[in-house]
């Protein structure tokens, strides 16, 4: 059983070489072996596909390793106690910072809602990490930085992590547990205490890589159809398309984006390489991440979860806060990206 | 008697759990009832914050991961009676 603690050290180097011989490969795949012609529609499809597929994975595997281990130091009930009795703004930017790195997966996001509100975490600050956990996930970061670039990919986790603290500050400011369904504060849950085992280092390793089984294997068919989709708009679409519909001329382009996002659900895996075709046709920055936020962010599968525990005034409110500030998110990028 | 219950509503995970329990069950010839609860209430009762949630004879062993099936078996040796 001790051996499999090997594969993450031959992993890495093997992961090096293939990243750092991507473009050649790529073109080695293209050009040479399948015979095509530089700069025809169908090859530069076809070396779109060829390069980022492999590029992708690799970033995805290596993140959500690391993540993985990083997740392991973290559980919903060590949240928990961390936010008791944190006073309101203080309490939402903790919560947005550890719904990036606790473990979540959106099934859970009623029993730890009802677990949060009932041991007196305030309304707003569980909003703040139920905000935060799906919209900035490694998945999504992993895939902006791989195609985009850092910058692109910490902007968007710092104007994340602004849209879930303001959001659940708002929310708690405006005093709208009354909007709560009664049963929930009702109810009185057993305190739970599993004893947290000290785990040893490791197991946490084993932790990263079920972590990369379990999500590269639900994800990476999304990551081929989405690369194929934006090598379809690569290869054919011409330059410039976009930019009517989605380029910075167009001020409606930010709120539109964001309403058509908002019913829509992708995980981020797939809506990435989506969005860099996009971006590439001439839509702009704003626009395009403003639309990725409201997809990855606010998902209709959600809320029609959250319908159980919140009337529909709440969910309301908080779909319109969230939703006005991606659309403030959205316009600030387009204009520092002027 | 024997009760496993498996707390979840309707997610992947849970319905894995609830199998992976009537396969060790089976293997280790236990008499044992599995019952799955997904109400909400109920649930939230438990006070666990992620689920599925596996409890063996009114006692919480886990909540908000899947264990390997080494594990799983391991925990329902030790607490049945």
């Amino acid at each position: 059983m001790k051996n499999k603690y090997f594969l993450p050290l031959i992993f890495l180097p093997l992961w090096l070489l293939l990243y750092l011989n991507l473009n050649s490969i790529s073109d080695y795949l293209t050009y040479s072996i399948l015979g095509l012609e530089k700069g025809g529609h169908l090859s530069n499809a076809i070396w779109f596909f060829i390069y980022e597929v492999p590029k992708v994975l690799l970033l995805l595997t290596l993140i959500v390793f690391v993540v993985g281990i990083i997740r392991s130091y973290f559980s919903p009930e060590r949240t928990r106690k961390m936010l008791g009795g944190k006073k309101l703004f203080t309490g939402n930017v903790m919560a947005s910072l550890l719904g990036v790195v606790t473990p979540f997966c959106s099934c859970s996001a009623i029993p730890l809602f009802l677990g949060f509100v009932q041991s007196g975490v305030p309304l707003g600050v569980t909003f703040s990490f139920l905000i935060a956990a799906p919209m900035i996930n490694e998945v999504a970061l992993v895939l902006l930085f791989g195609l985009f670039g850092w910058k692109t990919a910490l902007l968007y986790a710092s104007t994340g992590l602004l849209i879930a603290i303001i959001s659940g500050y708002v929310i708690g400011r405006l005093k709208l547990e009354y909007y709560v369904e009664e049963w929930v504060y009702q109810t009185t849950s057993k305190k739970q205490n599993i004893i947290e085992e000290k785990i040893p280092f490791l197991e946490r390793i084993d932790a990263g890589i079920s972590a990369v089984k379990e999500i590269v294997a639900k994800v990476w068919i999304y990551i081929v159809i989405g690369i194929a989709v934006g090598a379809g708009i690569h290869g054919y679409v011409p330059e410039n398309f976009m930019a009517a519909l989605m380029g910075k001329s167009a001020w409606w382009a930010v709120p539109l984006s964001v309403l058509i996002g908002i019913p829509m659900y992708s995980n981020a895996a797939g809506i990435i390489p989506i969005v860099q075709a996009l971006l590439e046709k001439g839509a702009s920055l704003g626009t395009v991440l403003a639309f990725m936020m409201s997809v990855i962010g606010l998902s209709l599968p959600e809320t029609i979860i959250l319908k159980k525990v919140l009337k529909i005034q709440l969910i309301g409110i908080f779909i319109g806060i969230v939703g006005v500030g991606i659309i403030i998110v959205g316009y600030l990028f387009n204009l520092i990206f002027a | 008697m024997n009760i496993i219950k498996v707390y979840g509503s309707g997610c992947a995970n849970c319905k894995k759990l609830e199998q992976m329990c009537y396969n060790a069950l089976q293997e280790l010839q236990i008499d044992a009832s599995v019952e799955k609860v997904t109400d909400l209430k109920e649930i939230m009762k438990t006070g666990i914050l992620s689920t599925p949630g596996l409890e063996i004879n009114g006692k919480m062993i886990s909540s908000g991961k899947l264990p390997t099936k080494s594990t799983l078996v391991h925990w329902i040796q030790d607490n049945i009676h």
